[in-house]
């Protein structure tokens, strides 16, 4: 997946100090303080993240847009539906 | 004088504060150091053994005995509540209007539960945080006859994470003993993936579910509790019905540290991993080397951030190093590289139901490789509650 496919970002969260669960945890805060149709961007440097995230997302009906490689960490990012 | 502060009675708190007077004793009979404490209430409270209030016949009057008598005579006393840490004046005030200065501050201000972030938290749902709502816990199991048993986890992080496993591990064996277990449904709700933050716990204790015949929901993050129709709803859209609710209720650190300005919204304090001082407050992609460090400030036990269990024995293991580079300081000489730096070690015992248990040990760089469950590791955490009070406070073990 490349940049072009990823809607604006509307919230980042950095979660690279953070270790398993912390960035889910992270995430699902910013998913209930967030709007639907906020895309949620999550910066994890955890690798249990890149599993965990894109399951939890499936389970709780949003969108999983994709996870991309950056310098040391993933960038995870997430379309929040409902 | 060198005044060294301590915030807090509890495991790290008068632990600490027993350790650096046994390093300073010469100073302290000089004049030259003093070492204080200040607890809200005075008792010191061994709170892994409320669990055991709800599910193992364990008392209150037993868990509680006065600080004074854990502390070394060296160390002063206060009991009072924390109103304001001015850390740029090294300073704390008391409620009562007292005022202590440091040159040293170790945070030991611990957790806080906070039942009343959910609606119907307090009328519907039963918890083991504290001697009275463990006793309700205990009066509700005594009750029940069969039907639905929900146990969950309301928040993360949350103290002693292998707690509400063994409740659920624990309530299996009692039903079954009691004649209830095939009059029961019993649900298990994490908030994640697993059934444990960690791995290879998780790993070890997944199969004990399917044995036991406990249902497991995994990313199940309770959002509110319908007191109507007796259902406990998640994020993530399922509904559970109960007629018994078990739920670790949210978590965050002390409100006093949050309005110091030295934690944030969660409360849970900046901590180095390795040297336990106090981190200043940074934007969120600050590489953590560039943070600056509180140099005569430390935290540990709950307090902290660490990405590790919210359990006396993390506590019990950071203690030393905390003591260490106090003492190191004062004495104006280096910590010791070893003694003064923390690992990460945690230590502690996990019931899997059936009078068997197991040992979760581990650190920064190792995860716990979990032994056979058996007899004996059951015992010894029966062992250890009973003589904590002897051991981990005075630092003889």
């Amino acid at each position: 997946m490349t940049d072009t496919a990823t809607p604006p970002i509307t919230r980042t969260v950095d979660a690279r100090g953070s270790f398993c669960p912390g960035p889910l945890m992270e995430l699902i805060r910013a998913i209930r303080e967030g709007q639907v149709g906020d895309v949620i961007a999550v910066w994890s440097a955890d690798r249990g993240s890149k599993t965990d995230i894109p399951k939890w997302v499936e389970k709780a009906g949003h969108r999983f847009v994709g996870v991309f490689d950056r310098d040391g960490y993933d960038e995870i990012v997430v379309e929040k539906l409902r | 004088m060198q005044r060294i502060l301590v915030l807090g009675g509890g495991v790290g708190g008068t632990l600490a504060a027993n350790l650096i007077a046994r390093k300073l004793r010469r100073q302290i009979a000089r004049g030259e150091a003093v070492v204080t404490v200040v607890d809200l209430t005075g008792h010191h409270t061994y709170q892994p053994g409320f669990m055991y209030i709800a599910m193992g016949g364990e008392r209150a009057k037993n868990l509680e005995r006065p600080e004074r008598r854990l502390l070394d005579k060296e160390v002063e006393l206060v009991v009072g509540q924390i109103e304001r840490i001015d850390a740029a004046g090294r300073l704390v005030e008391l409620a009562d209007g007292m005022r202590l200065p440091y040159d040293h501050l170790v945070l030991a201000t611990g957790s806080r539960i906070l039942p009343e972030l959910i609606e119907h938290f307090d009328t519907e749902a039963h918890h083991f945080y504290t001697a009275e709502a463990a006793a309700r816990l205990r009066a509700a199991l005594d009750d029940f006859k069969g039907g639905k048993l929900v146990i969950g986890i309301a928040g993360m992080p949350y103290k002693c994470p292998p707690a509400p496993l063994e409740v659920a591990f624990l309530v299996e064996s009692e039903l079954r003993e009691r004649g209830l277990r095939d009059k029961t449904e019993l649900h298990f709700c994490s908030p994640i993936g697993r059934v444990f933050t960690i791995e290879t716990v998780s790993e070890m204790a997944t199969p004990y579910f399917e044995q036991k015949g406990i249902e497991v929901h995994t990313f199940f993050n309770v959002e509110t509790i319908d007191a109507e129709h007796k259902t406990v709803n998640s994020l993530e859209g399922e509904e559970l019905p109960y007629d018994l609710l078990i739920l670790v209720p949210p978590h965050k650190g002390a409100q006093v540290v949050i309005d110091a300005g030295l934690a944030p919204p969660s409360g849970w304090l900046p901590t180095d991993r390795h040297t336990l001082q106090v981190k200043h407050l940074a934007a969120p992609n600050t590489p953590d080397e560039q943070i600056e460090r509180y140099p005569n400030v430390y935290a540990l036990g709950d307090a902290t951030d660490l990405p590790l269990s919210k359990a006396g024995s993390t506590a019990h293991f950071e203690a030393p190093i905390v003591a260490e580079r106090i003492a190191a300081a004062v004495l104006g000489r280096e910590p010791h590289a070893k003694e003064g730096s923390y690992t990460g070690k945690v230590m502690c015992f996990f019931e899997i139901g059936d009078g068997k248990g197991t040992l979760l040990q581990f650190d920064y760089e190792h995860p716990p490789r979990p032994p056979k469950p058996n007899q004996l590791w059951h015992l010894g955490k029966i062992v250890f509650n009973k003589t904590y009070w002897l051991t981990v406070p005075r630092g003889r073990v």
